[in-house]
């Protein structure tokens, strides 16, 4: 049988590449974004709408790296933006009581009361074996209660805070933020963690078939209270980053945080069913939702279309993802026939 | 565990040698109870080094639980583990695996979304001095490993979509990575197709040439004589005979494991085949199955054979219309279906029992009688409301009929044994009481006893009339139970046979497409 396969043609190697980088599409349709909008509105293309563009996604997209370490293994955490709410309103008020406080300090405090929050959600979904949906849904308003209950209708404004701790979401270091980096150095050490590590695959094994990583000798239980507790670490560390950058923090903070950070995951093809994702994915998701948002400004798009928008692309990205895994499926099937 | 002392630490030896005084591995008077269940009565088992033994016995007769014993699973009530004659316990299956045991289960334990390598080396990858994985040495070892099983396989291949027959063989590679010299295969060869278990016995061959002690479970008494050295009989939870090989036969074997003599296996009841009930013209689907054409007449059992990936169960999905056909016709006692639509076909008397019964057939945690009614709620419900009692009637009614064996039809489905769940599939689609039923793969995983049956169910309905379509991987089942035999190669039909013509060469040459007695062009 000599039948060509339709994967011996240009377009659908070209589809079946795509399947198996998904990152490439990814950039492909963020390429695709910018000059689309560049085109229409000039302007739209200069270093200050990229700065924009790098400090708005830098927070999500931190965010949506812990929720990938967590996604990886068949969980979600929901209270990311209650425990980002929390970290920020407790470092601002650190501040007030003692403005000398070291940066360092300041960010090791936030990532401590992330710690703690990840921990009790570790506990409820390893100990307590509370599906991690429900775990981090009540987590998300107990924390974001306590945090109400605490405030009490109170502010941090910027002008409690040093300059030096404000300079972190507005200096420069060679013309990129600050707040950038740290994100960026967080996201890279995640990534080459999951990628290249042990600890780091056991991710994706635990995702994959929680049952084989069992009998393999991995300890699943630990794992996943880790993916957990590095999920909130990184909503602390987010919380400081974003009382650093908007300066008026109160008890509402971050509200409706969680749901973005999930979108830009899902629409960086990491599998809400685990096993399949990565940082880069889910920072790329992250960069394209944050790229709309600024393009349906430039392009005086009513704000009102942006979720609407947001909702459309999760939709495209599972179903394509969907399209993708068939198409692989049928190649599979043919290269089984053909030999 | 109370009769042993606290657990040593047993690693693996280098390979035993055959004439070793003590056996690699041996079990005595293992017992283990769930709850009130006594799953394990007296387990014993000698394993010796450089030899296949076979694990037989019905569904139900304690094979799995002394398998996940040996694997660290479970951990014995009473009774004693030795490895080389030392006494051992354990506590995990990290620590069966340190001692040498790796166990393959039926259905491959992998990671389907990580390559080959990483699968093999999970859990103890080697890494570099920042603790990062060394991914190339890890490539070129299972490469390596692979290639000394004779398969071709890359290691740097994504599990997802290989056949179970590859993935079967990851895990020996997995195993043999390991240092494993105790080898127990659970069931490996259910879902094969014949080339697959030819490729399988050589690599057993291998291993055990090698010094390995291999511990073979499996329903197919022909697999006995063609690959063990040694027997072990269980039977309700007790290990009721072991022998040599060429010191027993079939019939001795059969009459150990289900403790009374099988009169008549295939209980083939002859009936003179009626008018067509199932008519398939021009069935195609793109790269799946292209032109399938045949009919089943009432009173008929038609089988379907071939290899498995041959396009067999394809052609049943898309007769009953599960899956898109993209040509062809299918009508149903003289009435056309349309095609792609499963509540039309059952509504034409058209019945599919699945061939995967836990992720297609059955609702594992729902009862048996809501399992049975769920094919016929319409007629069981007024207004929407559907009737407890009427439901469970049904069910209790055709538990009779089948000889399915529950204590209650409330209990989930998941509690019964293989043969029964498989009862209840039947029953539920006999519940709809349709003109022609396709079985895909009846007696899959299910003990000699009720794949008697299963049998005997069939003939008694093809006796009432229906028209029966079986898809079988096993030759003797089709052969003993088809009137007409179909074999399927790559996606066409390459063979029609009657059963007085019909023996396994030729089938089995038809299926790999080498003859021809009727060509479907």
């Amino acid at each position: 049988m000599n039948r060509p396969l339709a994967s011996d043609f240009p377009p659908m190697r070209l589809f079946l590449l795509l399947g198996e980088k998904r990152e490439v599409a990814l950039v492909a349709v963020l390429v695709a974004l910018v000059l689309f909008t560049g085109s229409v509105r000039p302007a739209f293309l200069s270093t200050q709408t990229l700065k924009d563009v790098l400090l708005n996604v830098a927070i999500v997209s931190l965010l949506s790296a812990g929720m990938t370490g967590v996604m990886l293994m068949r969980h979600i955490d929901l209270s990311v933006s209650s425990t980002l709410g929390l970290s920020a309103y407790a470092v601002g008020a650190l501040f007030v009581a003692h403005p000398h406080m070291p940066i360092m300090v300041a960010m090791g405090a936030g990532i401590a009361i992330g710690l703690a929050a990840g921990a009790i959600n570790a506990a409820m979904v390893v100990f307590g074996n509370v599906p991690s949906l429900v775990a981090t849904l009540s987590t998300l308003y107990i924390y974001r209660g306590a945090d109400y209950a605490w405030v009490h209708g109170g502010q941090v404004n910027a002008s409690n805070l040093p300059t030096r701790f404000a300079g972190l979401g507005t200096a420069s270091l060679l013309g990129v933020p600050v707040l950038v980096l740290i994100a960026g150095a967080v996201l890279v050490a995640f990534s080459i963690y999951l990628g290249q590590f042990p600890g780091g695959r056991e991710h994706y094994a635990v995702g994959s078939n929680p049952e084989a990583a069992r009998l393999a000798g991995l300890r699943v239980g630990r794992r996943v209270a880790i993916g957990f507790v590095t999920s909130g670490a990184i909503a602390g560390l987010a919380g400081v980053l974003w009382l650093a950058r908007f300066g008026t923090v109160d008890a509402s903070t971050g509200t409706g945080l969680e749901l973005q950070v999930v979108a830009a995951a899902v629409v960086g093809s990491v599998a809400i069913t685990g096993g399949v994702g990565t940082i880069l994915g889910a920072t790329l998701g992250a960069l394209i939702l944050g790229v709309i948002s600024i393009s349906l400004v430039v392009l005086r798009v009513s704000p009102f279309w942006e979720q609407a928008i947001q909702g459309l692309l999760i939709v495209l990205a599972i179903s394509s993802d969907a399209a993708l895994a068939r198409a692989l499926a049928r190649r599979l099937r043919e290269k089984k026939r053909h030999g | 565990m109370h009769a042993t002392p606290a657990p040593t630490r047993c690693d693996a030896h280098p390979a035993g040698d055959p004439a070793a005084a003590a056996p690699r591995l041996e079990l005595r008077g293992a017992r283990k109870s769930f709850g009130r269940v006594l799953a394990l009565k007296r387990g014993e088992l000698r394993l010796w080094p450089g030899e296949v033994h076979a694990l037989l016995g019905e569904n139900g007769a304690g094979k799995s639980t002394l398998v996940r014993i040996l694997a660290g699973v479970h951990r014995p009530d009473t009774g004693q583990l030795l490895l080389d004659g030392q006494q051992c316990a354990f506590a995990t299956p990290a620590d069966a695996k340190r001692a040498g045991i790796a166990v393959i289960y039926q259905e491959p334990m992998l990671f389907h979304d990580l390559s080959v390598a990483e699968n093999v080396f999970m859990g103890r990858q080697p890494t570099d001095r920042f603790g990062r994985i060394r991914f190339a040495e890890m490539e070129r070892e299972v490469d390596e490993l692979l290639g000394s099983l004779g398969v071709d396989l890359r290691s740097a291949q994504v599990v997802r979509g290989l056949s179970i027959a590859d993935q079967q063989v990851i895990e020996i590679a997995k195993a043999l990575s390991l240092n494993a010299n105790v080898l127990v295969m659970d069931e490996p060869t259910a879902a094969l197709s014949l080339t697959e278990v030819q490729r399988l016995f050589a690599i057993v061959q291998r291993l055990r040439e090698r010094g390995a002690a291999i511990l073979f479970i499996t329903h197919r008494l022909e697999e006995v004589f063609a690959l063990a050295q040694r027997i072990t009989v269980m039977r309700d939870g007790e290990t009721v005979f072991e022998a040599m090989t060429p010191e027993v036969d079939t019939d001795t074997l059969v009459a150990r494991m289900v403790g009374r003599d099988l009169d008549t296996f295939y209980p083939k009841a002859q009936v003179s085949p009626g008018e067509v009930r199932l008519r398939v013209r021009g069935l195609t689907r793109g790269g799946v199955f292209s032109d399938v054409s045949f009919d089943v007449c009432a009173g008929e059992i038609v089988a379907l054979a071939g290899l498995v990936g041959a396009g067999r169960s394809e052609v049943a999905r898309a007769i009953f219309g599960i899956d898109r056909a993209d040509a062809g016709e299918v009508s149903i006692a003289g009435r056309e279906l349309r095609l792609g639509d499963p509540a039309s076909a059952m509504a034409a008397g058209l019945g599919f029992v699945p061939e995967d019964r836990r992720e297609q057939g059955l609702a594992l945690e729902l009862s048996v009688a809501h399992n049975t009614a769920l094919t016929v709620l319409g007629r069981l419900s007024w207004h929407g409301w559907i009737s407890r009692r009427s439901e469970r009637r049904l069910a209790e009614d055709w538990g009779r009929r089948l000889r399915l064996k529950t204590s209650s039809v409330d209990l989930p489905a998941a509690f019964l044994s293989g043969g029964n769940q498989q009862k209840v599939v039947l029953a539920k689609w006999l519940a709809t009481a349709p003109r022609v039923l396709i079985i895909d793969e009846p007696t899959r995983g299910v003990d000699v006893g009720a794949k008697a049956e299963i049998y005997r169910s069939i003939s008694d309905l093809v006796v009432a009339g229906m028209a029966v379509l079986m898809i079988s991987s096993e030759l003797p089942e089709v052969l003993g139970m088809a009137d007409r035999i179909l074999v399927m190669h790559e996606g066409r039909l390459s063979a029609e046979l009657p059963r007085a013509q019909a023996d396994e060469q030729i089938i089995m040459a038809a299926a790999l497409g080498r003859v021809a007695s009727r060509e479907s062009a």
